[in-house]
């Protein structure tokens, strides 16, 4: 085998330039497909850090991946809404030992505007159970108050200080703007990487104050209350999106989720935020599944570029093997000598491929966080991705046999002497 | 041990697929140290009988012995062994791999025999000492011993190739045709330079060819219409 070995690696020298294109191909093809799947596991991994410690999620009835995403990511709207006093009703019930009145439907340049309380950073959880952290500045405590999310002030580029005005409703090009109440950056929280950090921080006072004069998602014509006088009125808030439960022991919770279920004053449902997230996988799933099959594909059509090089090179390589089988290589030796070849220009392809993908997400990482908010690392290769990888060089080595197999026909075929 | 080194007796051969035997020969000898020339027109089985004798094709019926020992006993990779334990092999063209410089050409058979390593090693003192020292002898100097076969003339190329044959020294040299790509001119110069070379090897010569003119300087000469009892193109 070890004279194979060299002979192989001069013949393959001898062919650089076809090989090394198809090398390429299949590189390329492994950085998509690990990216993919690298993309998929990240997103999982973002998004099950996104909430840690909340037992029940609690908001109108509807369905629970909706409320989870509105809840949880701020994304899509609210049909509806629950009301205050159910927030209150709640927090009484002795098994709660603490409750996070979130209400959405305000932005800032894209960003989700949340408006909640204190207790919002006193309770709220991520990740393995961290806290929030104040990075710069404090929590909101005057009535204008705002307290970015570490990307927000990123990308925006604020700081402490800094004047910025909300707009009304969560997306669409032609918001109306909160012009004439500006809030004032307070603070700035630590990065989580979670949705947090995408987000604009209010009181619940606050969204009530912005609202005083508006009427059906409209500011009221010719009836404008300015912010001084806005704090006069009374603005404990009518009604809320949705809130985030804790309870005292996780044993309670299916008992208070049946509950909540059945609540008089009106109909709102409670739901277990990992339940709700597997749901979501689920739903993901499907997308999830044909991403990776047209990434596999792509691998597959390199794979068959890889093996059609190597066949096409075969006849004019007749004499070669002819010539070696002369000097004492039986067929198997050139069925190893051909599988051998695509193998190694397989397993090329995929460590090519991997140290692609490592330079692109530590180079385009940091810029895909900022742009969309998914977390790529450039880590090393995890066991899922290990497993890919070796498939792909399986593949591609079964796939190489079908070159070396018919080199293994010829000899027979061919003897010492090829007629060419 | 004998000194029969080719021994063939009631061999038939016939291609998968052919309508009758190519090849049916009673008995045929070629004793060691022998030159032997022989002759037979295109499509008599010249290139097939040597490739009986290389273990790689393999007779219907028949004994097929080489320095005495029965190639059909032998499993098929004890064969691939054995040939290039004891032959050396010299083709009509395209005889060098393109990828590999004259000298690697020469030492494959080394690579893949440890005999012939060996009996290289012992006589020259190295591998490389004696496959440069073959490639002299056959009026190939220095220049050309690094260049690739694509850089060689197709003289130059049947050269290097007879060095390989050469190389360790086999006991047996087997050339299909190696001049018939060369002006009668250059054919010459290239059998006596082979034939010496075998003669300093020690080496047994079966010289297949359809050209009865190379004939004069063997020590003897054979046809295949005599050894052959079928005739013409695998039909007549
Ligand atoms: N690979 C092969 N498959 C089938 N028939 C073959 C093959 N090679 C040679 N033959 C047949 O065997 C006969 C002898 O051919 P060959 O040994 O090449 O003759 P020579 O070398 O004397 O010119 C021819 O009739 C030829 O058609
Ligand atoms: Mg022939």
């Amino acid at each position: 085998m070890k004279p194979l070995l060299t002979l192989a690696l001069k013949s393959a020298w001898n062919r650089r330039y076809t090989l090394g294109l198809t090398m390429i191909a299949v590189a390329l093809s492994v950085t998509l497909l690990l990216g993919i799947e690298r993309l998929r596991h990240d997103a999982h991994e973002g998004f099950a850090q996104s909430v840690s410690g909340t037992d029940l999620v609690v908001g109108p009835r509807s369905s629970p991946i909706q409320l989870l995403l509105y809840a949880v990511f701020h994304l899509g709207e609210a049909t509806n809404n629950m009301e205050w006093s159910s927030v209150q009703a709640i927090a009484r019930n002795p098994a709660v030992a603490w409750v996070i009145p979130l209400s959405l439907g305000d932005s800032h340049k894209g960003f989700p505007v949340l408006a909640t309380n204190e207790d919002y950073f006193k309770y709220f959880h991520y990740g393995d159970h961290h806290p929030l952290e104040v990075a710069q500045g404090k929590p909101f405590h005057d009535l204008y108050d705002a307290v970015l999310g570490a990307e927000v002030a990123s990308r925006l580029h604020y700081k402490l200080g800094d004047t910025i005005v909300l707009s009304h409703g969560m997306s669409g090009t032609h918001l109306t703007d909160h012009a004439d109440k500006p809030f004032h950056v307070v603070g700035i929280l630590a990065r989580t990487g979670t949705p947090v950090d995408r987000t604009v921080h209010i009181s619940l006072a606050a969204m009530e104050a912005i609202h005083i004069d508006w009427q059906g998602g409209a500011p009221i014509p010719g009836f404008a209350i300015p912010p001084q006088l806005a704090s006069k009125f009374d603005l404990t808030p009518k009604t809320v999106t949705a809130m985030l439960v804790g309870l005292h022991s996780r044993i309670q919770v299916f008992a208070l989720q049946r509950e909540i279920a059945s609540f008089d004053a009106e109909p709102l449902m409670a739901i277990l935020p990992g339940v709700a997230l597997d749901q979501l996988w689920d739903l993901m799933g499907v997308a999830e599944r044909v991403l990776l099959a047209v990434s596999g594909l792509v691998v597959a059509v390199s794979l068959a570029g890889l093996v059609a090089v190597v066949l096409a090179g075969l006849n004019e390589r007749r004499r070669e093997l002819a010539i070696l089988r002369s000097v004492g290589a039986g067929p198997w030796h050139l069925v190893f000598l051909l599988t051998l070849e695509g193998a190694a220009v397989t397993i090329a392809g995929v460590v090519v491929g991997t140290v692609l993908l490592t330079v692109l997400a530590a180079i385009l990482g940091p810029w895909a966080e900022l742009r969309y908010g998914v977390v790529v690392h450039a880590a090393l290769p995890g066991l899922e991705e290990l497993k890919l990888l070796g498939l792909v060089v399986v593949v591609g080595t079964l796939a190489s046999l079908l070159p070396g197999l018919r080199a293994y026909r010829m000899a027979l075929a061919d003897g010492l002497t090829p007629r060419v | 041990m004998t000194d029969t080194v080719i021994r063939i007796e009631g061999l038939d051969f016939r291609w998968p697929g052919a309508a009758r035997s190519c090849l049916d020969i009673p008995s045929f000898q070629v004793e060691r140290g022998e030159h032997l020339f022989l002759h037979g027109e295109s499509g008599s089985g010249k290139t097939t009988l040597l490739n009986l004798l290389a273990g790689v094709l393999t007779p219907q019926s028949g004994q097929l012995e080489l320095l005495g020992q029965n190639l059909k006993a032998m499993a098929s990779a004890r064969r691939d062994h054995y040939r290039v334990d004891h032959v050396g092999f010299i083709f009509q063209q395209f005889n060098l791999i393109p990828y590999l410089s004259a000298l690697d050409n020469v030492l494959l058979p080394c690579r893949f025999s440890s005999r012939r390593r060996l009996r290289a090693e012992e006589q020259a003192g190295s591998q490389r000492d004696a496959a440069q020292s073959l490639l002299s002898h056959l009026d190939l100097n220095e220049g050309l011993w690094s260049r690739s076969a694509t850089q060689l003339s197709v003289g130059q190329q049947q050269r290097v190739a007879a060095a390989r044959a050469l190389i360790g020294r086999p006991e047996i040299i087997i050339a299909d045709e190696p001049t018939s790509a060369l002006d009668a001119e250059r054919q010459t110069a290239f059998l006596d330079l082979l034939r010496r070379e075998c003669a300093a090897a020690n080496a047994t010569l079966l010289f297949v060819s359809h050209d009865k003119r190379l004939a004069s300087g063997f020590s003897r000469q054979a046809a295949m219409a005599e050894i052959n009892r079928i005739h013409g193109e695998g039909a007549a």
